[in-house]
């Protein structure tokens, strides 16, 4: 199981060197002259030699390269050139924002999709049929269409929620949960789509195993023999779905906190982008990278618990 | 948003062949697929036709006129600029429409070729291709798309050129699992060895076999590329100077609150849209799979309408040698097993079958596969498959009949009163469990002990039925353990709630031939020890011979012969059970002589009772 972990991380280690290193090399390939994008077409040649001297962009790729990655590697990833404001501040300060809301749109997901998906195996029938609608739409309808139409059903409609704002949970827990439930939603609904889809497949194939009959055939209650023995043998496939959808769930994130005014990572990388702000940018790319390297490191090792061959091998 | 488009099934070719030309009919036919179409068409002309559509300029600002309701001029009214709502619609659908087919056919082509080659040549493309795809998984698309726009500008064919990279390996895993699938097939070899080249083989084989799949990915991944368009035009990252539907969607989200009504519009296209490509795909494959179903349904049995019919059917029965007077335990009379099939008829797999086991009886039940000795097995525990039920007739066990018990009341049967021991040994434990989770469990649940009481028992039955390190295997997982000690570990499962009826079925027909000598051995020690009924299901008359008191010959869901076995090895009346007993020549009797051991069993017997 350590050396299981260990070659996991490790590889995980791999991939984010692998695309941190491949995004800079992109980035600053096409960023061209630094300081005349910045300083704009009126600027003098000379002023802007200066900004790209200062921002240190004049040097050779690679020497940049190795000293952003010697920096990086101790957290440090330079500065905004739009805000001068250090680039792992501004990360760290909007990071626990999203993974709150990418978190509870996980658990969110996993719980109902659960739910969904072994109602739907087990019925079958109009159930089944019902499960599938829904989660066809779910897949095909874009997340930030249903945000938009949860804000105005749900806020400005009905006035449940405020439409847009973010509560510290620190400073008050309901006034937080307030804010992130809409937003919550909105981003769990494309992933329930996609997970109920898998479990409930799982869980079909499963009740179809010989050793559900002999279970049963033992005396033991149906509930007991879905909920421990057949959810435990259809989680895995299910969980690697959920993998899949946590990196969707982060992407979501981006167009969801625009919509509601969360200021997470996802304001911090449209304003970045739309100034071109590359040290934002390259910081934003590492540190959702890593918090899917971590997250799948997770799911793997979840994976592991539950099915035992996976720890052998 | 990064969605990954659903797993898809890839049918072999010769079956996708067959049934293609079907498939255009019953799309036809098919109702969502029909709406899906009919909303893709109106789409596709909408673009088309725009000029012709509407008058109006899309780019063009009407100052007079800003947020107007809809009017006679502006059928949809205008939005903030004063630009018409309806032309925006119309020629907007062009812009997003090519957008995501230009994004979706760089992913289907870079996907498709990668695969093909990754698939067919597999070695060091292989192994590249992978880590390729987990370097473009691990991030969220609309991040790699974020950083592109930083750099290369708000351009929306770039952008979906980037998408279309993104989304390539949706398109390059269904290639690669046909192809190494196919690759291995027999005529693909025979191809290769006649010599015929990779290019041609790749054509005539794999391509032919992975069309309808990539249709079905296609339509997947044009829905993801119209949202994301969309998404990233609504962020305001897109180019602002053509008119598209997530422009329109920014610039309305904006005035949410004065006209709401323009946000309606562009929801709907992309809504619509999506869902109509989503659907398509869907209803595709669903056609694809049962097709592919209806070929594979060759085994036939009879099929009869409702309110089944009991054939007619006299069993030749042997005389009694001795008088048995032991009761019943077991009383199966008339049962008739079906199943429900989706046109309401009821295929029927056992035909009234009728048989008698004593108590303390090995009772067998013998026939040949399909002869329906298996599903009047699983009736007395009522563990039919889903579909399945008994239709007619009464399973009298212990004086109630099993039949027309609630679930709960059979629950309380089932391994307190009736035990179990499977077929197959490997596949009747839970591969998440260890071995001993598997046999306290029940004994919990059944006997009301407690976790260390039930623990001690378990070591006890496990050593009981032979087990040379009981501690050992009671924290093995079954992988960790061989086929016997799993078909030891399901006896003593069996045994271990002190069931007054086993029903074994085919409890050795898995196994190796020296492990089987030994199951019987353990069966027949555990019987003559314990004094339980066992109902044996096998079609090999060496097993009936080693351990059984009666037998019940089955054929075609009936009983046709039945008596004490010593009498049915002497003198077999039926011809279905001479030819069984034909076959035992060629099958090998398991051990022992069938007079020495029918012998014992019945002085075993007399001594008990």
């Amino acid at each position: 199981m350590l050396s299981f972990t260990l070659r996991r991380l490790v590889s995980g280690v791999i991939l984010l060197f692998v695309i941190s290193s491949l995004a800079y090399l992109l980035l600053y390939l096409g960023a061209g002259n630094v300081g005349r994008r910045i300083l704009g077409s009126q600027a003098s040649e000379a002023t802007v030699a200066l900004k790209n001297q200062q921002l240190g962009v004049d040097e050779p790729l690679i020497t940049r390269y190795l000293s952003w990655l010697a920096h990086a590697v101790t957290g440090d990833f330079g500065t905004s050139w739009f805000t001068s404001q250090p680039v792992d501040q501004t990360i760290t300060s909007r990071l626990a924002v999203t993974i709150s809301l990418v978190i509870g749109a996980t658990i969110l997901s996993g719980v109902i999709a659960t739910v969904l998906g072994v109602w739907a195996a087990r019925r079958r029938g109009w159930a089944d049929r019902v499960v599938q609608v829904v989660s066809v739409l779910g897949f095909a309808i874009p997340g930030f269409l249903i945000a938009i139409f949860l804000v105005n059903v749900f806020a400005l409609g009905l006035g449940w929620f405020k439409p847009t704002g973010y509560v510290q949970i620190a400073t008050s827990f309901s006034g937080w949960l307030g804010s992130v439930t809409l937003p919550i939603v909105a981003l769990s609904i494309g992933a329930i789509a996609a997970i109920v889809q898998q479990v409930r497949g799982s869980v079909i194939d499963a009740l179809r195993q010989d050793w559900v009959r002999t279970l049963r055939s033992r005396g033991l209650s149906e509930n007991r023999v879905v909920f421990k023995h057949v959810l435990r043998n259809a989680g895995g496939p299910a969980l690697a779905v959920l993998a899949v959808q946590f990196v969707g769930l982060v992407g979501g994130a981006v167009i969801v906190e625009q919509i509601f005014a969360i200021p997470g990572l996802g304001q911090v990388s449209v304003t970045a982008t739309s100034q071109g702000d590359v040290p934002v940018v390259m910081g934003l790319v590492v540190a959702i990278g890593a918090i899917v390297v971590i997250v799948n490191l997770l799911i793997d090792l979840i994976q592991g618990f539950l099915n035992p061959k996976a720890r052998v091998s | 948003m990064t969605q990954t488009a659903p797993p898809l099934n890839v049918e072999p070719a010769a079956e996708v062949a067959a049934v293609r030309s079907h498939l255009v009919r019953r799309m036809l036919r098919n109702g969502s697929a029909v709406f899906a179409m009919v909303v893709l068409a109106i789409v596709a002309l909408g673009a088309i036709l725009a000029p012709w559509l509407t008058s109006a300029d899309p780019g063009v600002a009407d100052i007079q006129s800003l947020m107007s309701p809809p009017s006679a001029d502006h059928p949809l009214g205008t939005d903030a600029a004063g630009r018409d709502v309806l032309a925006r619609l119309l020629y907007g659908s062009r812009f997003s429409i090519l957008g995501a087919i230009l994004g979706t056919v760089i992913a289907a082509v870079l996907g498709v070729i990668g695969g093909l080659i990754a698939g067919y040549y597999q070695k060091w493309f292989e192994n590249v291709s992978s880590w390729v795809i987990s370097v473009i998984m691990a991030l969220p698309g609309i991040v790699v798309l974020l950083a592109a726009r930083a750099v290369l500008g708000p351009s929306l064919w770039m952008a979906m050129a980037v998408f279309g990279v993104l989304l390539a390996p949706a398109f390059y895993r269904l290639v690669y699992t046909a192809v190494v699938n196919v690759r291995n097939e027999l005529y693909v070899d025979a191809a290769r060895v006649s010599g015929v080249g990779d290019v041609s083989i790749i054509g005539r084989h794999i391509l032919s076999v992975v069309r309808a799949p990539i249709i079905i990915q296609f339509a997947f991944v044009m829905g993801i590329a119209i949202a994301i368009q969309a998404g990233l035009d609504f962020l305001g990252l897109g180019d602002p100077t053509i008119p598209t539907w997530g422009n329109m969607l920014n610039d309305a989200f904006a005035r949410m609150y004065q006209t709401p009504l323009l946000l309606v519009w562009p929801s709907i296209a992309i809504a619509l849209t999506s869902v109509a490509l989503a659907m398509f795909a869907n209803a595709l494959r669903d056609e694809l799979e049962r097709s592919g179903q209806v070929k594979r349904k060759k085994r036939t049995t009879r099929v009869i309408a409702p309110g089944a019919v009991v054939a007619e059917n006299q069993p030749v029965v042997h005389e009694e040698a001795l008088a048995d007077t032991r009761a019943d335990l077991l009383a199966v009379d008339s049962l008739v097993v079906g199943y429900d099939q989706p046109d309401g008829s009821i295929k029927q797999v056992v035909n009234g079958v009728s048989l008698r086991v004593k108590r303390g009886e090995v009772h067998g039940l013998i026939g040949e596969s399909g002869s329906g000795k298996t599903q009047t097995a699983w009736s007395i525990l009522r563990l039919l498959p889903q579909g399945g039920r008994i239709v007619s007739g009464t399973v009298i066990f212990d004086g109630q009949d099993v039949a027309k018990l609630g679930e709960n009341d059979v629950r309380k049967l089932r391994g307190r009163r009736i035990a179990y021991i499977p077929q197959e040994p490997m596949s009747n434990l839970d591969p998440s469990f260890t071995i001993g989770s598997q046999l306290v469990e029940p004994m919990r649940v059944t006997l009301g002990i407690s976790r260390g009481e039930a623990r001690t028992r378990a070591i006890d039955l496990l050593t009981r039925v032979g087990i040379p390190n009981p501690e050992r295997t009671f924290a093995a997982y079954p992988h960790e353990i061989s086929g016997g000690m799993a078909q030891r570990v399901l006896i003593a499962g069996a045994i271990s709630c002190e069931a007054d009826l086993i029903i074994a079925d085919e409890p050795t027909t898995a196994l190796d031939v020296t492990v089987q000598a030994e199951i019987l051995d353990l069966l027949r020690g555990l019987q003559n020890e314990l004094g339980v009924s066992i109902l044996i299901v096998t079609h090999n008359f060496g097993v009936v011979a080693d351990l059984c008191d009666r037998v019940s010959v089955m054929q075609n869901g009936l009983i046709v012969e039945t008596g004490p076995a010593r009498s049915i090895f002497a003198g077999p009346r039926h011809p279905y059970t001479r030819s069984l007993f034909d076959a035992i020549l060629e099958d090998g009797a398991a051990r022992g002589t069938l007079a020495h051991s029918s012998e014992r069993n019945i002085i075993t017997e007399g001594g008990r009772s």
